[in-house]
């Protein structure tokens, strides 16, 4: 289903459930790949580093990251504390697949997070729409990008 | 989330603050999780060690700051105490004896050894390796635990039966401190039943073999539960360490079933207990080709580095190593390191193994492994590893050309200096 009009900025939102309170909004980042913590990120710059990943080289930092999810080592969440502790976290977390290394990696980032959504946020959301996220209200308000 | 009566005492300061910011995250954790409750655990490996430059800021300002940040994620520094449940360290990034070969500075080792006395004192056994089961952590079926290493977790569910996710290092401090983990995934039996039926068609033996086959595995079915059908041979410890870390190395599998092996199903169908069977696969020569080829990723014939014990090698492959050692000499242009725990190493060096394997020009080194603490000899290009882990991390983190084989082809490479191995 394809909901994109062309020209005129549209407005969609998604329900889902809270991981993280808060609310942030923010340009997206989406990709449709996993994520590794230890060996897949620098902390220091907020980087994806993992060879042959689709985000080699793009920095999360301050973006709202839309993405299945975690993936490789227990350290995960330990690599995304450190991005916080120096200052390159992303602003907000929307996934689609929950485990111990999400959840724990989202608690410890300390931003907005939210999951379970109605739509899929990986095919809605597109990397460059702005998105305002509301944990507590469990809402992900899209509006897309313009058309160039 | 639901709590009982003394966590809730805990959650409200009544047991001091160390415990409060404990019950504090694991709350926060449980609730993101969707958790309803919390389940005891007396058993935790986890990851308390400062040896990284990142920590060292950190440390500086006391070892209290350290655990208070990054095993329990809080802004008040709290006094640590005793830790409640029986906890141990995990593999760290130095060793404490061969930190010069590594390249490490000293004042990062002087670090690592202050933070040892820290969390020794109150009770973090210093057992410094991804293997706990190997050293006397073999927690028994169906105990609660809270582990972190994704080699060390599959072989505590598949081949321990004993049950435990993937923790972090802030729910491994917290657990510690509290006896408590958030009662989800893994503790609950229904989560615990396999999804893929993997159909062997050919012999899977030796300790290649299964790496071979955890590493295909891993690649196909990501995070789900396979369950093995026709085993030809009767795999041992060495052999299941190998295909689990293979296994939750190339994708993220927690849990797998042979049945009549492991110890939760005797059946194929107990393996799957009334699930559906999401896919059947099969795993024959063409497979195993496949995994083996996807496991090199060099081109350059003459390597500089073996590394093998990962995860780290039992007492019985130190053995045969420094039997193949024996009156030999490695290539002057080859370093090799081999990998066990302190424990082992201690009994390889009463055995004479240790002697065996440094008059060939080997070193046995303990606490750390390459892919943990980022360093390799100076200079290396191409390296040679008897794991799929290994070879899988190693030239993504570090940039090196990687061979993947036997150990006997590369202990074979060491005296040669250069990679013949075979699939």
């Amino acid at each position: 289903m394809d909901i994109v009009t062309e020209a005129k900025p549209e407005t969609i939102v998604l329900k889902g459930r809270k991981v993280v309170a808060g609310r942030a909004e923010g340009e997206a980042l989406v990709t449709s790949e996993t994520i590794s913590g230890w060996g897949g990120i620098n902390e220091r710059t907020g980087t994806v580093i993992e060879r042959r990943h689709e985000m080699r080289g793009v920095s999360f930092a301050g973006k709202i990251l839309v993405f299945p999810g975690a993936k490789g080592s227990s350290g995960w969440s330990a690599y995304f504390h450190m991005t916080r502790l120096n200052g390159v976290q992303p602003q907000a977390m929307i996934f689609t697949r929950m485990t111990t290394k999400i959840a724990l990696g989202a608690v410890v980032t300390r931003v907005p997070a939210i999951t379970e959504l109605d739509q899929d946020p990986l095919s809605v959301i597109e990397t460059g729409d702005w998105v305002v996220i509301d944990a507590d209200a469990g809402t992900v308000t899209v509006t897309k990008k313009k058309s160039a | 989330m639901k709590l009982t009566d003394y966590e809730k005492a805990m959650y409200d300061g009544e047991h001091g603050r160390a415990k409060a910011r404990a019950m504090d995250l694991l709350v926060r954790y449980g609730e993101a999780l969707g958790a309803e409750r919390l389940v005891e655990t007396n058993n935790v490996a986890g990851a308390f060690n400062a040896s990284t430059p990142s920590v060292q800021p950190i440390a500086e300002k006391g070892m209290e700051h350290v655990y208070s940040e990054l095993n329990l994620d809080s802004d008040e520094v709290v006094e640590v105490p005793h830790m409640v449940a029986h906890t141990c360290q995990l593999i760290t990034g130095i060793d404490n004896d061969n930190w010069e070969l590594q390249g490490v500075d000293k004042s990062l080792v002087d670090m690592q050894r202050k933070n040892e006395k820290f969390l020794g004192r109150r009770g973090v056994n210093m057992f410094a390796t991804c293997t706990p089961y190997q050293v006397g952590n073999v927690p028994v079926k169906g105990e609660h635990c809270a582990w972190m290493e994704s080699s060390a977790v599959i072989y505590c569910n598949s081949v321990l039966g004993a049950r435990t996710n993937v923790e972090g290092k802030e729910s491994t401090g917290a657990a510690a401190l509290t006896g408590r983990i958030p009662y989800w995934g893994f503790h609950i039996t229904e989560n615990r039943r396999g999804t893929h039926l993997v159909e062997l068609d050919i012999e899977v033996d030796d300790m290649m073999d299964w790496g071979l086959l955890g590493y295909y595995i891993g690649e196909v079915i990501g995070e789900d539960i396979p369950v093995l059908k026709g085993t030809s041979h009767q795999p041992d410890l060495v052999k299941l360490k190998h295909f689990g870390a293979a296994a939750a190395s190339s994708g993220g599998v927690e849990m797998y079933h042979i049945p009549g092996i492991t110890p939760e199903a005797d059946t194929i169908e107990e393996a799957f207990g009334g699930r559906k069977v999401k896919d059947t696969f099969r795993y024959g020569a063409a497979e195993r080709r496949e995994a083996y080829e996807k496991l090199q990723s060099a081109t350059e014939k003459k390597v500089d580095f073996i590394m093998l014990g990962c995860p780290h090698n039992s007492i019985d492959q130190v053995a045969l190593i420094a039997h193949m050692l024996e009156n030999r000499k490695i290539h002057p242009d080859v370093q090799l390191w081999v990998h066990t725990p302190r424990a082992i190493k201690q009994v390889a060096e009463r055995n004479g193994y240790l002697d065996a394997i440094k008059e060939a020009g080997g070193v046995v080194m303990s606490d750390t492994c390459p892919a943990i603490s980022r360093r390799l000899p100076q200079g290396t290009r191409v390296i040679a590893t008897d794991s799929a882990k290994q070879a899988h991390y190693l030239p993504a983190i570090t940039g090196v050309e990687g061979w993947f084989g036997s150990v006997r082809d590369c202990v074979d490479a060491a005296l040669t200096g250069q990679w013949n191995g075979r699939a």
